[in-house]
């Protein structure tokens, strides 16, 4: 149990502190910080999928009055790690992927510098290359592990004996496709490199993290941390592609030490952003699901298919809700990925749930269906009273009330009957369950001071739009037991004490938890009337930590779809979740936060789709002309809700994390929604209307 | 992207002139896909002439009862003119379906017909493709299809190798809307001034794919007439694309119904506008039943070549094509019977 914070400015609905600077266009982005005489990057990008540069010719670009310098595994400095191969950029002539970085164009403008980059002359000794994921893929390899540090497979019971005795089962294919995370802010920085100076390297980045920015910058460089300062006040999105650097990150700091003195600007353009920063796996999950007479699960399993890279693994934790959503007796998980000649895949918003709530959260419909069962009650069947997978009881579990809250919402009970026709359009109404880990990450420090009246907090946090700036001081006001006003909040800066990547819907509960544990200890040390100047750090892993118990949070998501009778367009007027996840330390922040995850997953389920073309191997539709997000228009009345959940065991805010959840079953509701509207179960994302046009009338 | 030499003539005549002569000049509107190929490599032109202010903005009546839009009129201005959404709602229609509103406010009359035909690999420089390096071959073909002609093209999967091979389609909805309008272009040359009804402005890739339009190099559009449409004639636009907004069209049909005559211009479906005239001389004179509309359009689509490709190819716009019209000729039936 722990010592839950009176929630005083918790729970109140202030207005984001960065929302003015921002609106105003004040607030300094990466690419923006105003340096003096900056110098301009454009990458040089492999124009092949797997092979060699033969030959690189950088005369005409180097001719080209206001180019600087040009880079290329030639003539780049050699690296102190190149162990991680994405990060190794212009180490060597092989060519991993089509769109790898080859060189690099420095110049006295970006026009310059972009010119400069289309006349190096590359040359490649062209391989075979193999980019197309398959289910039956002959290099399948089990990983040792899934992402971060899962079991690869799991098992237990009979799954096959299972599905073989059981009343009703479900054996079925499903896939999603590959997204990219397409922020509105590209990948970008600005880097300055002063041998001299006491803090030589100076990189303003666009990140998720401070710190894990400067430790990889610093492995990859071999500098010390001392040596290197990490800037990044706001972010324009990240989404998990900015969580862990990209080779751009390492490019920039490369280019910047070769002009000594001089910043160097690199944004990565959209289409540079397809190859570069990351991306999720498609997948392919093939599911078994069984259950008796009155539709208790017997059996549920996946093994899931999907990519990595071939310099670089990542193993996408796909399998992983079904290990813990429902109860059922007989579970297996399984994990395998296929090597290929594609850039590396990365992190992307509720890495393993949101993929891995598809499958199973439709397989579900379909079982519901077979049982004749309404889909909302099947899950309210099994929902387990401990984690299956652990045995744990859970910190708090609200699945059940948020499936009946929404139900009422919504108008579950009196939805229109299958294949409903109103109009033009056939109408239907799909569930699905949504979940996400709530996690606590292992560091991060607070600096509390007294300074002229208020008090400071300090810590390296990362405000991605997700609402840090705001909801941190919210936190410390409540732990100090002074007025929010009274309290000031700095982030993203490496000179602030460490703190943890803004990922895993981990940061206010990780940051929150520092802040607390500093504000309490110096509340204990100074008192109420403390003086100018007192300060105190409190770290995290001072905050209690509870092992006892099995720690989500939890949702349900409803949506309607229609489908227009004569051409199969898809819309979805009303897309309602309730969630329970924990104490919401800010409703606005977190309505933006839940809004925003589903209709992240609105767009997962009609339009996302990066296109792979395995004859060049790369994405064919790469610019968001061609990349379909769901925009305004298809954006209907998108509804979220929470439980006031108490959960003493997660941490003293009572916090789960809220960034993800809200991307996970969206897809699987939508689809199950098509189902009831025409009857036609589409298995693979996205649902486009050649999907269904041949199952209409 | 290549540095080139901008000039503001004075003149429209002396744009012309100034193209003329020099064949890597092109001329610049609304820039709204110029400048995106500028950006991309995928244009690379040596001079560009900026005709923004050297055309008419004006809607004019013309003395037949038509509308004259001068060419500099930005495609905001044609939406939102009364005489346009009331006599030609198809226009209307098809313009508000294109694009977003800001690049609506930017894009012209002249320059929005001449946007380029559409096609992943034309915008991307290091794939093959013909349009984009005549000769190079067609990265599309057995790719990623899915916004590629099934009309015009000799075959399902043509060779790839060949030099007159592509498959991309024309964008934009205005263009759609004037083909089924017969509109007329008044274009402006280095040998004077000429007419060319707007259903033979843009061509089928023939043997030159990196040809769009049969306009020659120096000939500048000043002006798109619409003619007058018969009293009682009705028309609309239907766009089906894959989100709500701000995507290209899968299919679209521009319709107008007039009496006895029907006139239907697909869009989506070739590397022009495609005027379904065999659909048309069945429908000519008979009622617009359901039955009777899809069955010409079964015969307009006889030829249609459905291109595999990945994500299942495009095959699905034959029937989606038929349903949309079907749809928006019941539509406009029904429209004239209330």
């Amino acid at each position: 149990m722990t010592d839950l914070l009176q929630p005083r400015a918790i729970g109140q609905g202030l207005v984001r502190r960065d929302g003015e600077a921002k609106v105003r266009g004040t607030a300094t982005y990466a690419y923006e910080t105003p340096v003096d005489h900056p110098a301009y990057a454009h990458p040089v990008q492999a124009a092949i999928a797997r092979g060699r540069v033969t030959r690189i010719d950088t005369s005409a670009a180097e001719a080209l009055d206001g180019v600087l310098a040009v880079l290329t595994h030639e003539n780049a400095e050699r690296l102190a790690s190149t162990e991680d191969r994405e990060l190794a950029v212009l180490q060597s002539p092989e060519v991993a992927f089509r769109g790898q970085l080859v060189g690099v164009v420095l110049a006295e403008t970006s026009e310059l510098a972009r010119q400069g980059a289309d006349l190096v002359r590359v040359s490649f000794a062209e391989e075979e290359h193999d980019s197309e994921l398959t289910v039956d893929h002959p290099a399948l390899y089990k990983p040792d592990k899934v992402n971060p540090s899962f079991e690869t497979d799991t098992a237990e019971g009979d799954v096959a004996a299972a599905m073989a005795t059981a009343h009703a089962t479900v054996e079925q294919t499903y896939s999603t496709a590959m997204v990219h995370n397409n922020p509105l802010e590209p990948h970008a920085s600005t880097a300055l490199w002063e041998p001299g100076a006491q803090v030589p390297l100076t990189l303003w980045d666009s990140t998720q993290g401070v710190h894990p920015d400067r430790a990889a910058v610093c492995e990859v460089f071999g500098l010390d941390e001392e040596q290197v300062r990490v800037i990044c006040p706001y972010v324009g999105g990240g989404f998990g592609s900015k969580g862990t650097p990209h080779a751009n990150v390492m490019l920039v700091v490369l280019a910047a030490r070769a002009l000594p003195g001089r910043p160097v600007k690199l944004a990565l353009t959209r289409q540079q952003m397809f190859f570069l920063a990351g991306y999720r796996t498609p997948t392919i999950q093939r599911m078994q699901v069984a259950a008796d007479r009155t539709g208790r699960l017997q059996a549920i399993a996946i093994d899931v298919v999907e990519q990595t890279s071939r310099i670089k693994e990542f193993a996408e934790q796909t399998g992983t809700p079904t290990r813990m959503m429902y109860a059922a007796p007989n579970r297996r998980t399984t994990h395998r990925l296929a090597p290929l000649d594609v850039p590396v895949p990365s992190w992307f918003r509720a890495p393993g749930e949101c993929p891995g709530m598809f499958g199973p959260e439709v397989a579900l419909d379909e079982l519901a269906e077979a049982l004749g069962l309404d889909p909302v009650e099947l899950r309210i069947r099994n929902d387990p009273e401990v984690d299956p997978e652990t045995g744990k009881p859970w910190s708090s579990r609200h699945l059940v009330e948020c499936l009946r809250e929404g139900a009422e919402r919504f108008g579950w009970a009196d939805r229109p009957p299958a294949r409903h026709r109103d109009g033009d359009w056939f109408v239907g109404t799909g569930v699905a369950s949504s979940v996400y880990p709530t996690m606590r990450q292992a560091t991060s420090d607070a600096l509390v001071r007294f300074e002229e009246g208020r008090y400071v907090v300090e810590i390296g946090a990362a405000d991605l739009g997700t609402g840090a700036w705001t909801v941190l001081p919210q936190i410390a006001a409540d732990a100090l037991d002074v007025p929010v006003d009274d309290v000031e909040v700095r982030i993203g800066d490496t000179r602030l004490p460490q703190a943890s990547v803004a990922g895993g819907s981990s940061g206010t509960n990780t940051w929150g938890s520092a802040i607390t544990v500093a504000a309490r200890e110096f509340r204990g040390k100074f008192g109420a009337e403390p003086r100018d100047g007192d300060e105190v750090t409190g770290s995290v892993d001072q905050a209690a930590k509870d092992t006892e118990h099995a720690a989500y949070a939890f949702g349900a998501q409803f949506a309607e779809v229609r489908v227009h009778a004569d051409t199969g367009e898809l819309r979805v007027p009303r897309l309602y979740g309730v969630f329970a996840a924990g104490r919401i330390i800010n409703p606005r922040t977190a309505r933006s936060q839940f809004i925003g995850g589903m209709t992240m997953g609105l767009s997962m389920a009609l339009h996302e789709n990066s296109v792979w073309d395995p004859r060049i191997g790369q994405v064919a539709n790469h610019d968001l002309a061609e990349y379909h997000i769901t925009v305004n228009a298809d954006v209907g009345d998108v509804q979220a809700y929470w439980l006031d959940e108490h959960d003493p065991y997660v941490n003293a805010m009572g916090s789960k994390g809220i960034g993800e959840i809200g991307i996970t079953g969206t897809a699987a509701a939508v689809v199950n929604a098509v189902h009831r509207a025409t009857g036609i179960r589409v298995r693979d994302l996205p649902v486009t209307l050649d999907k269904v046009l041949g199952g209409l009338p | 992207m290549k540095p080139f030499a901008y000039t503001r003539p004075g003149s429209a005549a002396e744009a012309v002139r100034e193209v003329a002569v020099e064949p890597g000049a092109v001329f610049l509107a609304g820039g709204t896909n110029l400048v995106d190929h500028l950006k991309l490599g995928v244009a690379r032109p040596d001079l560009v002439v900026d005709v923004r202010t050297l055309t008419s903005r004006e809607i004019t009546d013309l003395p037949d009862g038509g509308l004259r839009l001068g060419a500099a009129s930005t495609n905001s201005e044609v939406t939102a003119d009364r005489r346009v959404r009331e006599r030609y709602p198809v226009l209307a229609q098809a313009l508000l379906a294109g694009a977003t509103g800001q690049l609506r406010n930017a894009a012209t009359t002249g320059g929005n017909p001449l946007q380029r035909t559409r096609c992943v690999y034309f915008q991307d420089v290091t794939t093959r493709c013909n349009k984009r390096e005549p000769g190079s071959g067609c990265s599309a073909v057995g790719g990623y299809t899915r916004y590629h002609a099934v009309l015009g093209v000799g075959s399902a999967m043509p060779d790839p190798t060949a030099p007159e091979t592509c498959i991309a389609t024309h964008p934009s909805d205005m263009a759609v809307a004037l083909t089924a309008l017969d509109a007329q272009v008044q274009v402006l040359g280095p040998a004077g001034e000429r007419t060319i009804p707007f259903g033979e402005l843009h061509r089928l890739p023939g043997d030159h794919p990196s040809r769009d339009t049969v306009l020659e190099h120096g000939e500048l559009i000043t002006a798109v007439d619409l003619p007058p449409l018969p009293s009682g004639a009705r028309s609309a636009y239907r766009k089906v694309r894959d989100r709500a907004s701000y995507a290209f069209a899968l299919v679209s049909v521009a319709a107008v119904v007039a009496g006895e005559d029907v006139r239907i211009a697909l869009g989506g479906m070739a590397h022009r506008p495609w005027r379904a005239t065999r659909a048309e001389a069945l429908l000519t004179g008979g009622p617009l039943t359901e039955h009777a509309v899809a069955h010409a359009m079964e015969v307009e689509l006889t030829a249609a070549q459905p291109q595999p490709g990945l994500e299942g190819g495009n095959g699905f716009k034959i029937p989606l094509a038929t349903r949309t019209v079907v749809a928006t000729l019941r539509d406009l039936t029904a429209e004239a019977l209330r």
